[in-house]
């Protein structure tokens, strides 16, 4: 009974509000110390180059870690990155880097060609595990050996001719491998480091914890809390220290897209992920120069079951695309953060433009399905459209429903499911139209137009084509010129969407709202932002250069 | 009473013997794996994968495999941060969450005993209806509306409070208290309004008033004992639910507490940290009740007869 | 309350003029009459929704958008520009039923488990209520996902899965109550007469228990909502463009500074269902309770 006195609550209360005194907000501390506060979306799963995927991982880990050559922030051409400089051989087969002298892990050491080697028989063999081998399969026998097809991993074309210089040897002249030294699969680790901590192959090790990861960035891991946040600083032994001008980032899991707007607002965070779309309006509105919006290597778009009655018919899947008012959509659902997509890849990746075969015309789809045996809709069996819980692809399979059942005459019922259902949907095959987005790993056609392979993991169509595979794997790969392999993938695509596996939807765009103390971030295609060329200005407010 | 203890505590191993093995095998029947991506997984990689974390094994080797690892206090590796144990994760959340509970608690307590003893007193009058009423917008307010509402007017239109984050600036651990403590409040002001008005017509209370006792006295000596017992009830599930119920809280303020991960890990199919919050939290809830038992004997002189014949 | 237990009540000797008496009581309180009227109403709109609302549900205006309240919309548009009115007449039509439905099953197995289980007592009890336990420790949310997946997306199956959870505390507080109860002189009085266990317990305790019964019933049914709205938006339950008050609040909740109507009038239909609720519970409990009629 004495408990219930309210001596203990009123004692939490009472100290909870003495602990309330305005203070600075993280973005005016952040700008004195040089210290950037950043939205980072989610939790990483981990910080290891060649066990983690997905987005928020790949900020970390690339502010990190170098790979052997760097995308310029604003061309996304290759600059020097731990490679000082590479030769590519005539035929395009084989690529020798020549490591920067200068290029040091965070303990003072230096990088070494047999750094690489040792980092990619780690990231390709078959007990690591992965998920991101793939992108090393350009080289030679890599594939083999991750499949466990060869154990001996000197027949893999990578070789260490010295210290400082790594011959690579690719099956195929491959015009974007030089951007795959970008991507955190190809990052070397520290193997002595790795080596302390336990096994090469072994992905649980706690070699990646504050004070045991040795890392080649610009900047060092210096906190780690648990879905809190995640300290960087700047890195004394990184080779261009002299150009980083950040003593370093805060990364803050900022899951709840909402929350973050509200957290830039209140001046807590410089960068967001995202921006809730309900908000872009009222940013436009006010003229305000934060909000960032620009072209993003990705596609949204519905696939097709075409092994599932109604959409098993052709044409009924090209009704369906022509009924399908994209602009509108982009226009009013979208708030114009999009662009129509009538293709999978994305207009100009890299120079390379798809083609685009149809447009919005309603009478051509009323045709179409009549002649696919369902005139005004009549007899029409009704179709699903699946999409996993998330609150854009709700709005857009809201309005899609209703677009088709006004055009079409049509039923459509629409199912949300948890993520993991969804998943397990798609692949099992298990839907007749799903939701689905897919995002470059790089910049080439080639990394949309391989999904459609015949029986490919991320085909789940049943879309299959052998000329289409024969372009693909063996004519574009061989192509002498660009405009050789570029006229292959045009012909390749224009083969696809006529059988329409898919329904092209939007290209996607990437938004964030960036403090107005904050340059060097430079929109781009990747949304790559390098942190190094960040710099802080303090004195500049959201609301006015006064406060 | 003692006995009555023991012999609880004693039924607590079965029944969390039965939520582990319930939530085994209810957790790899879900559709989908941990390791399902939205970019397909080559079949050689999930080998590997699977090999790592020795789901190759038979289910019931898998089983019996969990139970050894349990009985030596160790929950396994997390399948979705890799290079954590469920141990070190819950380890880092169970503080956070435990605070924010505590705090959200002693605010509901404070504010709803008060609210609903203060409408008891006086039913069917104005000083009834104003809390009660209030009760009822709190009961109707769910936490992803109420948080958002306060970071609006507390941290953004007036900026006074940080919206976000936990320990990290001063004064941020008080909106998300008062978010997660409003709907509780609510209920318990619900509650004590109905126990009070039940026991306040009571003989016993007749007698003390008729004796000539301040009406202060009867309430806080005779009549709040047994006019809380709904709420004790109430409060053992409700302690324990914190750590779901934190999970709305915790995503709005970014929070780094125990409920993320609780419902993060199902929707991850993380198969060892839904076991390891499951099983912490059914010992939580077992434990919660038997203390709300305990305490509700402990105002209800009747009741507590009971234990001494008989556990 | 099942027609059974009401009929058992009736049979008591004093049954008949308890319940005329308790309706008498009832019918002054004006609080209690009006929340009635009110939720009659409520009812009655839901039934004929698909008669009277003002637009087809589904029926969408993509240029137009998000609206205020107008003449032609009058409580505004949302972002596909469909009316709200409709939206809300229509998710009322979900919401009430779950919120009757739902709490009613949790009402019917809560009560009972809580009575038999704090009646009978002893090594029964103890194995009611660590059963009790169980049900409270499993993942929710791997339950409902399986759930889902196992039976498929229907309305039906969201009601018992809402009715299933929410009984557990309505046990324990049922229990409570009537390990009080049972000491009491009345209760004595009917066992020693030797009245069978099931007569006392729906007799004797049940009705002395009903205060915190009919309170903690006023607060299910508001949770038993906003729960539908949450497995709703996890994809159990009610698939869009169907809605539900709940829904609607959580999407209006997102978008609160932009359309603050998306938020406001769907939070007064569930507010004022609510305090109806309330006050007619209320009411009720004053009613019922014999020993406050002893006065």
């Amino acid at each position: 009974m004495r408990l219930f006195r309210f001596i203990l609550p009123a004692c939490v209360i009472a100290g909870m509000l003495t602990a309330c005194a305005g203070g600075e907000s993280n973005v005016e501390s952040g700008n004195r110390d040089g210290f950037l506060h950043y939205g980072n979306g989610a939790e990483p799963q981990g910080l290891d180059p060649h066990v983690v995927t997905g987005v928020p991982e790949n900020h970390i880990i690339r502010a990190l870690f170098e790979g052997l050559a760097v995308k310029n922030p604003i061309t996304l051409e290759p600059e020097p990155g731990v490679a000082e400089r590479w030769d590519i051989s005539e035929d395009g087969r084989v690529y020798t880097f020549y490591i920067n002298p200068e290029a040091k892990w965070s303990n003072g050491e230096p990088m070494t060609a047999s750094d690489y080697v040792w980092s990619w028989n780690r990231a390709l063999h078959p007990d690591t595990g992965s998920l991101y081998a793939y992108m090393l399969y350009p080289i030679v026998n890599s594939e083999a050996y991750s499949k466990r097809e060869i154990t001996d991993f000197d027949q893999v074309g990578v070789k260490a001719l010295d210290d400082l210089t790594l011959q690579v040897t690719l099956n195929a002249p491959t015009p974007y491998f030089l951007q795959l030294m970008d991507h955190y699969s190809s990052f070397a680790v520290h193997p002595e480091t790795l080596l302390k901590h336990g096994k090469m192959t072994e992905r649980f090790t706690p070699w990646t914890r504050v004070g045991n990861i040795v890392s080649n960035g610009a900047f060092t891991l210096d906190e780690w809390s648990l879905n809190r946040r995640i300290i960087i600083k700047k890195s004394e032994h990184y080779w261009d220290r002299d150009n980083v001008a950040l003593n370093g980032v805060y990364f803050y899991p900022t899951e709840n897209v909402v929350s973050e707007e509200r957290m830039f607002r209140a001046e807590q965070l410089h960068y967001t992920q995202v921006v809730p779309l309900d908000k872009i309006p009222e940013y436009r509105k006010q003229g305000n120069t934060s909000y960032v919006q620009a072209a993003y290597l990705g596609t949204y778009y519905y696939l097709i079951n075409t092994d599932r009655p109604p959409v098993d018919n052709v044409m009924v899947r090209r009704a369906l695309s022509y009924a399908l008012d994209r602009d509108t959509l982009t226009r009013t659902v979208l708030q114009e953060t999009a662009i129509p997509a009538y293709s999978i890849t994305p207009p100009n990746t890299l120079g390379y433009n798809p083609p685009k075969l149809f447009d919005y015309d309603p009478a051509k789809a009323r045709e179409l399905l009549a002649e696919a045996g369902y005139p005004n809709g009549e007899g029409w069996p009704g179709l699903e459209i699946i999409y996993n819980t998330q609150e854009a692809h709700r709005k857009i399979a809201v309005a899609v429903q209703q677009m088709w059942k006004k055009e079409l005459n049509i039923d459509i019922t629409i199912s949300n499911q948890e993520w993991k259902v969804y998943l397990n949907s798609v692949s099992q095959r298990d839907f007749q139209v799903a939701r689905r987005g897919w995002i470059g790993d790089y910049v080439d056609a080639n990394n949309f137009l391989d999904l459609f392979i015949t029986d490919g993991g991320n085909n789940n169509t049943g879309y299959a084509s052998d000329e289409f595979d024969d372009i693909i794997l063996n004519l574009a790969p061989r192509a002498k010129t660009r405009d050789e392999r570029y006229g292959l993938f045009y012909k390749a695509e224009t083969m696809m969407m006529n059988e329409m596996p898919i329904i092209p939807i939007y290209t996607y765009t990437s938004k964030h709202l960036v403090h107005p103390s904050v340059e060097g971030i430079h929109p781009n295609l990747m949304d790559s932002l390098n942190l190094k060329y960040v710099k802080l200005h303090a004195g500049r407010s959201l609301y006015g250069e006064a406060n | 009473m003692l006995k009555f203890i023991f012999w609880r505590l004693l039924q607590a191993i079965p029944v969390i013997f039965v939520v582990i093995t319930a939530t085994f095998f209810l957790v790899r029947s879900a559709p989908g794996g941990p390791f399902d991506s939205e970019k397909a997984v080559l079949p050689e990689v999930k080998r590997a994968l699977e090999a790592q974390y020795k789901l190759d094994l038979p289910l019931h080797e898998q089983y019996l495999a969990y139970l050894g690892d349990l009985t030596n206090g160790d929950l396994g590796p997390s399948f979705k941060y890799p290079g954590r144990s469920v141990n070190e994760i819950l380890g880092s959340g169970l503080p956070v969450t435990a605070e924010l509970g505590l705090y959200a608690l002693s605010f509901a307590l404070l504010i709803g005993v008060l609210a609903g003893v203060f409408a008891a007193l006086r039913p069917n009058t104005r000083q009834d209806y104003i809390p009660m009423g209030m009760a009822m917008i709190g009961i109707c307010m769910p936490s992803f509306l109420l948080g958002p509402l306060l970071v609006l007017i507390f941290g953004i239109y007036l900026d006074w409070l940080p919206i976000a984050g936990w320990g990290d600036l001063p004064g941020d651990k008080i909106l998300p208290s008062v978010t997660l403590g409003s709907a509780y409040a609510a209920y318990i002001a619900r509650l004590s309004r109905a126990g009070m008005l039940e026991i306040l017509s009571q003989d016993y209370i007749r007698t003390a008033r008729a004796k000539g006792l301040p009406e202060w006295r009867v309430v806080i000596q005779h009549a709040l004992r047994g006019g809380l017992i709904p709420v004790i009830a109430f409060l053992g599930p409700a302690f324990a639910g914190l750590l779901a119920g934190s999970f709305v809280v915790e995503t709005i303020f970014q929070i780094p507490g125990l409920g993320r991960f609780y419902v993060q890990a199902a929707f991850n199919r993380d198969y060892t940290m839904i076991l390891g919050t499951t099983v912490f939290l059914s010992t939580l809830i077992v434990f919660f009740n038997l203390i709300s038992d305990v305490i509700a004997a402990w105002l209800n002189p009747r009741l507590r007869a009971q234990f001494k014949g008989s556990a | 309350m099942s027609t059974e237990e009401t009929a058992l009540l009736m049979e008591a000797e004093d049954g008949a003029s308890l319940w005329h008496d308790a309706w008498l009581r009832l019918k002054k309180n004006r609080a209690a009459v009006t929340g009635g009227v009110v939720l009659a109403i409520m009812v009655v709109l839901a039934v004929l929704t698909p008669w009277i609302a003002p637009y087809g549900y589904e029926a969408q205006n993509l240029d137009l958008g998000a609206t205020p309240p107008s003449a032609a919309h009058w409580l505004g548009t949302d972002i596909f520009g469909r009316d709200l009115l409709t939206q809300i007449l229509y998710g009322g039509r979900i919401s009430l039923a779950v919120g009757f439905i739902a709490t009613a099953v949790a009402l019917v197995i809560g009560v009972t488990w809580g009575a038999v289980a704090g009646y009978v007592g002893g090594r029964i009890d103890s194995v009611m209520m660590r059963f009790v336990d169980i049900l409270y420790a499993l993942p929710f949310m791997i339950f409902i996902i399986l759930l889902m997946v196992v039976f498929g997306r229907n309305i039906l199956l969201l009601f018992l899965a809402i009715g299933a959870v929410e009984w557990l505390t309505m046990a324990r507080i049922m229990r409570t109550q009537v390990q009080s109860l049972r000491q009491q002189e009345f209760v004595e009085a009917a066992v020693s007469l030797g009245l069978p266990p099931s007569a006392i317990i729906f007799k004797h305790i049940i009705p002395n228990a009903l205060g915190p019964i009919i309170v903690y019933t006023t607060l299910t049914i508001p949770s038993v909502m906003l729960l539908e709205a949450f497995l709703s938006f996890l994809g159990l339950g009610i698939q869009p463009p169907q809605t539900s008050w709940g829904l609607l609040i959580s999407y209006g909740a997102e978008t609160m500074e932009e359309y603050p109507w998306l938020l406001i009038f769907p939070g007064l239909a569930l507010t004022i269902t609510l305090f109806s609720l309330n006050f007619l519970g209320d009411g009720l409990r004053d009613a019922l309770d014999v020993r406050g009629s002893k006065d």
